[in-house]
């Protein structure tokens, strides 16, 4: 009898300790960094929720650039349950802070001071109606352009800092049997191409007239038909076999020489690396002609969880994003640079210094810019719309003229 | 107990029944609904009116999609019927290795259709498959970059359907032929009667139904290809190859416009009626006269 009520009393003592490291702060986070470098990051934020005690539930949807993610989301939502933690950016996060299932972080955003650390434009997507609903993670910068070291210095060509110069290299290249420009004829890349042009064309406030407020005497005006004449010159300097093609082919084009530039966001930078080849040595990164900056931020969008420990691992986890040493750890795996100014560079290469130099200039003097073909200035309805009038365009014999009107109409009837 | 008897069957199908009813016209209902609304991220059910509607015939995009649909549909019905039917009389001239060849022309039928287009793929591509290697015999102006020249790309889908279709349609019209009464045959036969003749005269004619069934087999194949342009174009070069369920597909789950999406499913769903409504009737009707 003794023993037993001894078992009984162990057992309860046992099973209340086993409560108390469960009511620890947990986190599920919904995302979809599932390949090579990126996976290493992700765990790295999931060890240091470790340290801190908390506790990770992983829920990793791969597939669709994320579609498949926001598919389980909204089923997740629908039903009641949404996971702690998403990765979501740009107006996404606005969208679902419209349905009513954000969560509110602004006291771990003042206990951080985030406000101080994170340049405004981009603090800008982090908040919903003010209060604070995501945390940024990395600030990937899509207007790079990437250059095969060797093929410049045979053809004596210079990275360019205007479409002029641009245009003349490529022709020098494409008469010399080079491809000039390696592109992969996917809608999205197109619209990288297409984003990169208007910025250096419009400037930055033109881009952001076009682009964030689809002001429509800016979609037609005269500089939107020179973006679609300099995107009709693009078309000239991509091979032939460009259709379908992946970015990360188009990238091995420029690593193996068969193409001397490619126009993409600095995850292309993962793919030299990856080959073992050195920034400044085999290939070149510049910034594309005319200034600005424009930045594809990744964020987690903290949901309305119930219970007090699934809503202590939201803060946590929010702290620890921004924190100093999971931005850059993280950014080094990743290929991006650290949303917060205040990290070291230290460690990391030339391309990611000359990036966080020119963002801090670009937020200085307002020409920090939401890249629209990664989702970060429109909603996504808008955003393909226009993205739709790019690609047919650039896929077929479209004047620039009956472009301008198309993206026009495109962007009404998507409203 | 006579109750029982009489009642079992229907308790027995009314699960299944109710389920149907549920999942299918319940679904139905739902998506015509939304289609009335405003939905983006998430389905909201206040009606505003027939605004998707109008958005979708404003769309370009959408008018590319149905008129692929079109084009592919008819292309994809006629050749594969043609095809299908002279591989079948061919076969049909009680040859020696008649089991053999119908394996390997109805082989096509069990490949995924993302397998079929994945090989075309690499079989069309102008730097790897067929304009490579006839450049590579010395013919250095052969072109046939129809899958990267947006007005011929929705051509090359009809190659890959037709290569996976036709041998199933030959099966079928095999079966249709050889269900033909051999009386009249002979008869035609000691008539004098040419073999052509014999065959669009009195056997093409007798197996009607058989090109009905053929018909709507490949009309609904048509109406729902999806894997098949999603592999072997992805919808490009640019939008040039989108069919109306891949259009769906994209306003649904990549744009967050579920309103538009609904509304181009409901129109699917009609193009479906439009081609199968007059069938059933047709099928009724013969059986109540």
């Amino acid at each position: 009898m003794f023993t037993r009520t001894t078992f009984a009393a162990a057992t309860a003592a046992l099973l209340m300790t086993g409560s108390a490291a469960m009511a620890g702060p947990k986190a599920e986070v919904l995302h979809w960094w599932t390949s090579g470098g990126e996976a290493k990051a992700v765990a790295v934020l999931q060890k240091e929720f470790a340290d801190n005690g908390g506790e990770w539930t992983d829920m990793p949807v791969a597939g669709g650039g994320g579609d498949a993610a926001m598919t389980a989301l909204r089923a997740r939502v629908l039903s009641g349950n949404p996971p702690t933690a998403v990765q979501l950016k740009g107006p996404a996060i606005q969208e679902w802070y419209a349905e009513g299932v954000l969560a509110d972080i602004s006291d771990v955003a003042k206990a951080e001071g985030w406000d101080k650390i994170l340049p405004p434009a981009i603090a800008k997507h982090m908040k919903c109606d003010g209060k604070w609903c995501a945390a940024p993670v990395n600030v990937h910068r899509v207007d790079w352009i990437w250059a095969n070291a060797d093929i410049l210095k045979k053809y004596n060509i210079k990275m360019p800092t205007t479409w002029a110069e641009f245009n003349a290299a490529a022709d020098k290249l494409k008469a010399a049997g080079v491809t000039p420009l390696a592109h992969g004829g996917q809608a999205w890349q197109d619209a990288t191409v297409f984003e990169a042009i208007a910025k250096g064309i419009l400037g930055a406030d033109g881009f952001r007239k076009a682009f964030v407020e689809l002001d429509t005497a800016t979609l037609t005006s005269d500089k939107m038909i020179a973006v679609f004449d300099q995107m009709r010159k693009m078309r000239g300097y991509v091979d032939d076999n460009f259709s379908g093609r992946d970015w990360n082919l188009a990238t091995a084009m420029v690593m193996n020489g068969e193409a001397a530039f490619q126009i993409m966001g600095d995850w292309a930078k993962g793919e030299f690396m990856a080959a073992g080849k050195v920034p400044g040595k085999d290939f070149l990164c510049g910034a594309t002609p005319g200034g600005g900056f424009l930045y594809n931020v990744d964020s987690f969008a903290m949901f309305k969880v119930a219970g007090a420990d699934r809503q202590a691992g939201q803060k946590l986890l929010a702290k620890l994003i921004v924190g100093k040493n999971f931005q850059k750890v993280f950014n080094l795996y990743k290929g991006s640079i650290p949303v917060r100014t205040d990290v070291s560079l230290d460690d990391f290469d030339v391309c990611a210094h000359k990036s966080a130099a020119d963002m801090a200039a670009a937020s200085a003097d307002g020409s920090l810019l939401p890249s629209y073909a990664h989702g970060m200035a429109l909603r996504s309805a808008q955003s393909g719309a226009i993205t739709d009038v790019v690609t047919a365009f650039f896929n077929s014999d479209m004047s620039s003229a009956d472009a301008v009107k198309a993206l026009a109409k495109a962007v009404k009837n998507s409203l | 107990m006579a109750w029982l008897e009489k009642h079992v069957p229907k308790m027995v199908l009314a699960p299944s029944f109710a389920v149907i009813l549920f999942f299918v016209y319940g679904f139905i209902g739902w998506t015509a609904w939304v289609s009335l609304t405003r939905s983006r991220l998430l389905p909201r059910y206040d009606i505003v009116g027939f605004i998707q509607y109008q958005r979708l015939f404003d769309s370009p995009r959408w008018d590319t999609a149905i008129s692929n649909l079109f084009i592919f549909g008819f292309l994809f019905i006629v050749i594969s019927m043609f095809l299908g039917l002279f591989l079948a009389i061919l076969l049909d001239q009680k040859i020696r290795t008649e089991g053999m060849l119908r394996t390997i022309y109805l082989y096509p039928m069990a490949l995924s259709l993302i397998v079929t287009g994945t090989a075309w793929k690499w079989i069309l591509n102008p730097g790897l498959g067929i304009e490579a290697v006839v450049r590579g015999w010395g013919f250095e102006n052969f072109r046939f970059d129809w899958l990267i020249n947006p007005d011929y790309a929705i051509y090359t889908i009809v190659i890959a359907g037709v290569w996976q279709a036709s041998g199933f349609v030959m099966a079928l019209f095999l079966a249709g032929l050889r269900s033909v009464d051999d009386e009249i045959i002979k008869a035609a036969q000691v008539d004098g009667i040419p073999t052509l003749r014999i065959y669009s005269a009195i056997i093409i004619p007798s197996m009607a139904p058989i090109f009905l069934s053929a018909f709507i087999v490949l009309a609904h194949l048509a109406i729902k290809s999806f894997d098949l342009v999603i592999a072997l174009t992805g919808g490009g070069p640019g939008y040039a190859t989108d069919l109306p369920a891949t259009y769906m597909y994209a306003l649904a789950f990549s744009r967050g416009d579920i309103g538009q999406a609904a509304s181009s499913a409901m129109v699917m769903m009609m193009v479906v009626f439009a081609i199968v409504v007059p069938y059933l009737y047709s099928e009724l009707r013969a059986k109540n006269d």
